[in-house]
């Protein structure tokens, strides 16, 4: 299968008080019809950032520096604004991590799911909120005829969720990104909006960007993960092999500093200082002052990101020596 | 009448635990009198039908119904459930942040249940609280020295003895003491936590309430934060009520696990009881609808619908409207949290049966 959604070498970095601060250093990833990849990291990450500039929403702080956006092919960087209003929610949608705060408070959810099949699609009022009942439908949302005049305050967290993945699917998008879609959720109402995803996402091909700092959801959902720190990827591989042999010292930490719902452990490992800020990033590899596999050489030069077998690119200079010593 | 308290606190056989403490048969520590003791909690909230509160139409809203458990000296129970079960409202109570409709919280021996502030210093001293947000729950105006030293200034100690022990206790804590006169916001996530452990444990109390304390941190500080509060734990003998949506971390952290929903304890246990033979349905939804990081993992199971309104809770048993076992019985009457084995304690007419054991 191709890659429906590709990003190439993606440099992003914004305007501060002082001065243009790199954020993103050459991201790329891509996403095949009908799959779900997981974008992993912690907080700093820059994987925020990369939904953000797949969608165009960088605003005006934000400024791509180098780098290709591809849908289908086509990139999408230098369409003008204009040309990326039918895009955005159209061929690529996303999913937020607060539906409270991504949805109006003042107009019915119907509305705002109507709307935005109105804008793409061309269809007339009436129509539109038929097509919104369909939607709720699909989405599980019961009596859905009544509920399309409810306003965001009268539903749940998880059936806000349930509107913003119906306005999300409602153009049939190529491409879906989520970020952390369910995070803010308790954990049987995210089990229920995980199946949706899934499911919706199978019935219509659509590509998926699966945001999350929760290996247990990307390991429930994608086929393959790529894994951020401090703005750069720094492994990727699929997901069997990524949990079997992780081959970045960081991936390997992050799994391990998980606690197990099965085991109890004495004391969990835990990775020792904290993601450096962007505007104080080391010298060398970005993860060496955290690193408990350093050497010399990590504190003078960036290791490229490099391939370790067929779908596998680790960015570490020790990766082949220590894919060595991690048994399976 | 299930008014017995869920304790651990029964006989023999003896076991211990890994700090070489005495456990009992359920795995709480044994033969000594409960720190907490909680008997029938009850809050109440007037909220009007439209989820405002107040006024002529309001209806009570039971956040917390009926909770009765205990907290030994140096032990963490667990209290988990989904938002709006209650959890917090308990911690809240606990705290004395919020007076109690019904119940009884007797704390060392002395019921504070309506003990006016001006008696509760001792209390204020002995309990303390980590909340969830590092970022809102530290005065930003505020060096770490003042926010740390407040409480030990307010009980009395001067500018000069309450600074020393900041020292020690950022120590303590895992921060440098000449980090003492910056402000909040030249720390990460993580560091802020540890100011605010600092400053809970600044009075040397014998309870911390710590309400989601490491919900909003990264994994790999949220690590570092559970290890720090298990060495406090060891090295200050401190008893926890530690409330969380996390199964992984509560099962970490704590000796015993208390389960909420909608407002009432359904299920009380040890901790390797709960998590490996979970008997109440919906204990055993929870833990199979987490996602889990491993390659042998079974996909999250969905348990349909929702939890209904605490405005309008279903008769009888509280999870009978989403509950894959309920009969008729179940629509009727609400089961008591009864115990069928020393310290497993269960609201449940069909409960998961218990897994044959075989004889030691």
């Amino acid at each position: 299968m191709t890659d429906l959604l590709e990003v190439r070498d993606l440099s992003v970095s914004f305007a501060t008080s002082r001065g243009q601060v790199p954020v993103l250093d050459g991201v790329s990833l891509s996403v095949r019809e009908g799959e779900v990849v997981g974008l992993v990291g912690e907080s700093g990450s820059g994987k925020t950032v990369t939904a953000l500039s797949i969608l165009g929403l960088l605003g005006e702080q934000g400024r791509v520096d180098a780098g290709e956006i591809r849908l289908d092919g086509r990139d999408l960087l230098p369409l003008p604004e204009r040309e990326w209003l039918r895009v955005r929610g159209r061929h690529i949608a996303m999913v937020f991590q607060e539906p409270m705060t991504s949805l109006n408070p003042l107009l019915s959810v119907g509305f705002q799911v109507a709307e935005v099949v109105e804008e793409h699609l061309g269809l007339g009022r009436r129509e539109a909120l038929a097509r919104a009942v369909e939607l709720f439908r699909d989405v599980g949302i019961p009596d859905p005829a009544r509920r399309v005049r409810d306003y965001p305050h009268q539903l749940s967290g998880g059936m806000r969720q349930r509107v913003m993945i119906a306005m999300a699917m409602a153009c049939r998008p190529r491409v879906l990104v989520g970020d952390e879609p369910t995070t803010a959720l308790d954990v049987t109402i995210q089990a229920q909006i995980l199946a949706l995803m899934r499911d919706l996402g199978r019935a219509a091909g659509t590509a998926v960007l699966l945001i999350s700092h929760d290996f247990g959801v990307v390991a429930a959902m994608a086929s393959r993960v790529v894994v951020m720190y401090a703005g750069q990827v720094v492994e990727e591989a699929p997901t069997r092999e990524l949990f079997l042999r992780p081959g970045h010292p960081y991936t390997r930490l992050l799994l391990a500093v998980v606690p197990g719902l099965r085991e109890k452990r004495e004391r969990l490992s835990a990775i020792l200082g904290s993601i450096p800020a962007p505007s104080a990033l080391p010298v060398g590899c970005r993860f060496h002052p955290r690193c408990p596999d350093v050497i010399p050489l990590c504190r003078e030069a960036m290791p490229t990101l490099d391939p370790h077998g067929p779908e596998r690119r680790v960015r570490c200079w020790r990766a082949a020596e220590l894919a060595g010593e991690v048994g399976p | 009448m299930d008014r017995d308290p869920p304790t651990g606190a029964q006989g023999p056989p003896e076991r211990r635990d890994g700090q070489g403490r005495r456990l009992s048969a359920s795995g709480s520590l044994a033969l000594t009198p409960p720190l907490l003791s909680v008997e029938g909690l009850v809050r109440e909230f007037a909220v009007r039908a439209d989820g405002w509160g107040g006024g002529r139409s309001a209806r009570a809203l039971r956040a917390v119904d009926d909770v009765t458990f205990q907290v030994g000296p140096g032990e963490t129970l667990g209290l988990v459930g989904e938002s709006g079960c209650g959890k917090t409202t308990v911690g809240r109570l606990i705290l004395r942040l919020l007076p109690v409709t019904a119940g009884r919280i007797v704390f060392d021996g002395r019921d504070v249940t309506h003990v006016p502030e001006r008696r509760l210093r001792d209390f204020r001293r002995s309990v303390q609280v980590v909340f969830q947000d590092p970022y809102s729950s530290l005065n930003p105006r505020l060096t770490v020295r003042d926010i740390v030293g407040e409480p030990l200034r307010n009980f009395g100690a001067t500018r000069r003895a309450a600074t020393a022990r900041v020292g020690e206790l950022l120590d303590t804590v895992g921060l440098a003491p000449a980090y003492m006169s910056r402000y909040p916001h030249a720390f990460s996530g993580g560091q802020r936590q540890r100011i605010g452990i600092a400053r809970a444990l600044a009075l040397g109390p014998r309870l911390l309430v710590c309400d989601e304390a490491v919900s909003s941190l990264d994994v790999s500080v949220q690590a570092q934060v559970l290890n720090l509060l298990a060495d406090l734990q060891r090295q200050l003998g401190l008893a926890l009520l530690f409330i969380s949506h996390n199964l992984a971390v509560v099962r970490h952290v704590s000796h015993r696990v208390a389960v909420m929903y909608l407002g009432r304890l359904v299920e009380v246990a040890p901790e390797a009881a709960l998590f490996e033979h979970p008997r109440h349905p919906y204990t055993r939804a929870l833990l199979a609808a987490v996602p889990e990081a491993r390659l042998d993992a079974a996909p999250p199971a969905v348990l349909p619908g929702e939890m209904p309104s605490p405005l309008d809770p279903p008769a009888g048993c509280r999870f009978q409207t989403r509950c894959p076992r309920a009969e008729a019985r179940c629509r009727e009457a609400e089961p008591p949290l009864a115990a069928d084995r020393p310290g497993h304690w269960v609201r449940c007419y069909f409960p998961e049966p218990e897994p044959l054991r075989r004889t030691a």
